[in-house]
C-alpha cells in the first residue's frame, strides 16, 4: 500500500527542519569567524596617532616618518634629542595645543579661535626642534611647518610589541606580547596544577574506587563544571588572593598564580572526565593479564593502563588548556590585569579574554582600540582552533593505532 | 601431596551461588581438563587458583583452596607471589601493546628483575618453550599486535612461562584460534606437562580427550564427575556426564 500523501509531506517537512537546523548552526559558526576577522583586520595599515590629530614639525626637520613607539618615548620625554630618532642634533621641544596660551594672548588667538591655525603655524615655524601634537582641522593649506607621518601598525609590531597602551596619546601602543604571554603563562600554570591532580582523581575513579565511592564522586565533579565562572572568581578573590598575599608576603595577591589556581580548579572536571573515560577503555583482559603475571595493582596502572590510554589523557590535558585559555570572568577578577611582561607567577598579568571583556565597552566602534581587540579575539580563536585540531588529530591517531 | 587441592570450595557472586562444595585434587605434572556447559562455573573454579576472582566486587569464598599444601585464601598471603607461582593464559590472546620482547619480559620486570642478560636469556628460553622462537626471532622489537591470533596466544603462553610458574591455568586457550593454531597449542600443552601442572578449561570435548590426563565435568556450579580422562570419555559413571560428552545436551 503506498503511503498517503500527507504522511510523505510530513516526513519531508521534518527532514527539511532537521537539515535547516544543521546548516544554521554551521552558518552561525562561519559568520562569527568572518565577523571577527573582518572587524579586526582593518587595524593594520592604520596610523596609530589619535584620530583627528597630526604631528607637525619645523620644516627644517629632516624626519618625515616616525615609529609609534618613538612617538611615545618622545612625549614621555624619554627621548629628548632628535639625534636619537635619526634627525639633526637638536633638543626636542614638545608642543600641545594648550601651550598656545603661554605664547599668544587670547586677543591674538581671536574670540572664536579664528587665528589659531596661523598661530600654530607660526609657532612651528619659529622653533627648530618642535614637535606639535595638534588637531588636524587647524592645519590649513598655508601651514608653514611639516606634518610627519607615523609608521602604520604592522602585524609584527602588533604581535611582538611589549607595550599595550591602546588609548595613549598622541600615539597608541598596540603591542600584545604581554597579553599573549599573560594568557599562556596563566594557562600553563593552570595545566601544571590541574593535570597531576586531575589525573590522580581519574585514576582513582577508574581503577581504585569502588562503585559506591564513584557514584558519590562523579556527580560532585560534574557539579564543579556547572558552577558559573563568576562564582569561581568570587572564591578566588576572597580566598585564594589573600592567601597568596600572605603566604608569599606580596603587596598584592592578584597574581598569575591566583589565576592559574582558579583555572586549574575550573579545568579539573574536563580533565577528570575525559581522562577517566579513556582509562576505562583499557580492556579488562589486559589488566587481568598484567595482574596474573604478579604485577601489583599500581604496577598494572602505570605500566599498562596509563600507556594504553595515553592519547586520551593527552586529549584531556589539551582540552583542559583550551578551557583555561578561553576563560574570562574568573581570570579577570583575580589576576590583577596589568598588561606588563610577566616575569614570575607572583606578578599581575592580563589575559586576552580579560582584556577584551574589560576594554571593549570603552572603545569607540571602528576605532583603533576596537579593532585591536577584535584582532585579539581572532588570535584567541586561532589558539583554540589549534587546540581542537590537535585533540582531533590525537584521537584519530589513537583509533588507527589500536587494533 | 596434591599440587592443587580444594576442600568444600564455595563461591558466591552476591546472592548467586556459583560454586557448590567442590572438592578436588590435582597432581603435579598432569593436565586436568574442566568441562561443562557455559555458566557451569568451570572458569570461576579455575580462577580460584590465582585469585583472579578477587577483581570482581562482592565475591565471597568459603572452604579451603590449597596450592602446594598452602591455603591461598588465608590472611597475609602475598597474592602477587601466588600469581608468579600460578600463571594464567586467557581465552582471547591479550598481548600488551608493547613489543614482542617486552611482552615476555613484562612479568620479570614487574617482579623487580633488573639483570638485562638474565631477562634476555629468559625471554629467548620462554619463546623457545612456547614454540614461537623460530617465527619471531628476527622481529622481537616489533609490536605484538603484528602477530597472528595463534602466534599471539603462544606469546601469551611464553609470557606466562617467563616468570617460571609451577602451575599454568588455561581458560579456553584455543577457543579463538583456527584448527592449525589449536593443534600447535595442544602440542605445546603436551610438552609443557613435563615441567608444569596444567589446568585447562575447554568447551571442546575432543580437545579435552586429546590433551588431558584427568577430566572434571561441571554442571550448575557442581562437580558432577571427576576422574581419568580415558574413563570419563569411555565409561562415565553417570548418565548425565555421558549425555554431555556425547553431545546430547549442553
Amino acid at each position: 500500500m503506498p503511503k498517503p500523501f500527507y504522511k510523505k509531506l510530513f516526513e519531508k517537512i521534518i527532514e527539511g527542519i532537521l537539515a535547516l537546523s544543521g546548516s544554521i548552526t554551521s552558518l552561525a559558526v562561519l559568520l562569527i569567524v568572518i565577523f571577527l576577522f573582518k572587524e579586526g583586520l582593518g587595524l593594520f595599515n592604520r596610523s596609530p596617532i589619535s584620530e583627528g590629530y597630526v604631528l607637525a614639525v619645523n620644516k627644517s626637520n629632516p624626519i618625515s616618518k616616525i615609529d609609534a613607539n618613538l612617538v611615545k618615548q618622545i612625549f614621555d620625554q624619554e627621548i629628548t634629542n632628535w639625534e636619537k630618532v635619526g634627525g639633526k642634533k637638536d633638543s626636542i621641544i614638545l608642543f600641545h595645543l594648550d601651550d598656545i596660551n603661554s605664547i599668544y594672548t587670547e586677543a591674538q588667538i581671536g574670540e572664536n579661535l579664528e587665528n589659531l591655525p596661523t598661530c600654530i603655524s607660526n609657532v612651528v615655524d619659529s622653533i627648530g626642534g618642535i614637535v606639535a601634537f595638534v588637531p588636524k582641522s587647524y592645519i590649513k593649506s598655508d601651514f608653514k611647518g611639516k606634518v610627519i607621518e607615523p609608521v602604520n601598525i604592522t602585524p609584527k609590531e602588533f604581535l611582538l610589541g611589549k607595550e599595550w597602551y591602546p588609548t595613549a596619546e598622541p600615539s597608541a601602543q598596540m603591542g600584545i606580547l604581554p597579553i599573549l604571554l599573560g594568557t599562556l603563562w596563566v594557562s600553563l600554570g593552570a595545566i601544571l596544577l590541574s593535570l597531576p591532580l586531575g589525573l590522580a582523581v581519574a585514576i582513582y575513579m577508574a581503577e581504585i574506587a569502588n562503585a559506591r565511592v564513584r557514584n558519590i564522586f562523579k556527580p560532585i565533579i560534574e557539579l564543579l563544571a556547572g558552577i558559573p565562572s563568576v562564582i569561581y572568581g568570587f572564591f578566588g578573590l576572597v580566598v585564594i588572593v589573600p592567601l597568596i598575599q600572605t603566604v608569599f608576603n606580596l603587596p598584592v595577591g592578584e597574581t598569575a598564580l591566583a589565576g592559574s589556581i582558579i583555572l586549574a580548579i575550573m579545568a579539573l572536571p574536563t580533565i577528570i572526565t575525559i581522562a577517566e573515560d579513556s582509562l576505562r577503555t583499557t580492556p579488562r583482559s589486559m589488566k587481568e593479564a598484567s595482574l596474573a603475571l604478579g604485577a601489583s595493582r599500581w604496577q598494572t596502572i602505570y605500566r599498562i593502563v596509563i600507556p594504553y590510554s595515553i592519547s586520551g589523557i593527552t586529549a584531556a590535558a589539551i582540552l583542559g588548556i583550551g578551557r583555561a585559555i578561553g576563560e574570562t570572568m574568573a581570570v579577570l577578577m583575580v589576576t590583577g590585569n596589568a598588561a606588563v611582561m610577566p616575569h614570575s607567577f607572583l606578578e599581575p598579568v592580563r589575559t586576552i579574554p580579560a582584556t577584551i571583556a574589560a576594554e571593549l565597552g570603552e572603545s569607540p566602534k571602528d576605532g583603533l582600540h576596537y579593532q585591536a581587540l577584535f584582532i585579539l579575539g581572532s588570535i584567541l580563536f586561532i589558539m583554540t582552533l589549534i587546540i581542537n585540531l590537535t585533540v582531533e588529530y590525537i584521537s584519530s591517531r589513537n583509533k588507527l593505532g589500536k587494533r | 601431596m596434591a599440587k592443587i587441592e580444594t576442600l568444600d570450595a564455595n563461591l558466591f557472586y552476591g546472592d548467586f551461588h556459583a560454586l557448590k562444595n567442590i572438592s578436588m585434587q590435582m597432581e603435579e605434572n598432569t593436565v586436568t581438563a574442566l568441562i561443562g556447559p557455559s555458566g557451569c562455573g568451570k572458569s570461576t573454579y579455575l580462577r580460584l587458583f590465582n585469585r583472579m576472582n578477587d577483581l570482581i566486587d562482592s565475591t565471597r569464598i568459603t572452604g579451603q583452596i590449597l596450592v602446594d599444601g598452602e591455603d591461598i585464601y588465608r590472611k597475609n598471603i602475598n597474592v602477587d607471589e601466588l600469581r608468579i607461582k600460578v600463571g594464567m593464559v586467557f581465552q582471547k590472546p591479550n598481548p600488551f601493546p608493547k613489543s614482542i620482547f617486552e611482552n615476555v619480559a613484562y612479568g620479570l620486570r614487574v617482579n623487580g628483575e633488573k639483570n638485562k642478560s638474565y631477562i634476555e636469556d629468559k625471554v629467548v628460553q620462554s619463546l623457545k618453550q612456547s614454540a614461537l622462537w623460530n617465527e619471531v626471532s628476527d622481529k622481537l622489537t616489533k609490536s605484538a599486535f603484528e602477530l597472528s591470533g595463534g602466534q599471539q596466544q603462544r606469546l601469551c603462553i611464553a609470557r606466562a612461562l617467563a616468570i617460571s610458574p609451577s602451575v599454568i591455568l588455561m581458560d579456553e586457550p584455543a577457543s579463538a584460534l583456527d584448527p592449525l593454531s589449536t593443534a600447535k597449542i595442544e602440542e605445546l600443552i603436551h610438552e609443557l606437562k613435563k615441567e608444569y601442572t596444567i589446568v585447562i578449561v575447554t568447551h571442546n570435548m575432543q580437545q579435552a580427550s586429546r590433551v588431558s590426563d584427568y577430566t572434571a565435568f561441571f554442571y550448575l556450579g557442581e562437580l558432577v564427575e571427576y576422574g581419568q580422562t580415558v574413563e570419563i570419555f569411555t565409561k562415565p559413571k553417570l548418565k548425565h556426564t555421558e549425555n554431555y560428552i556425547t553431545g546430547r545436551f549442553g
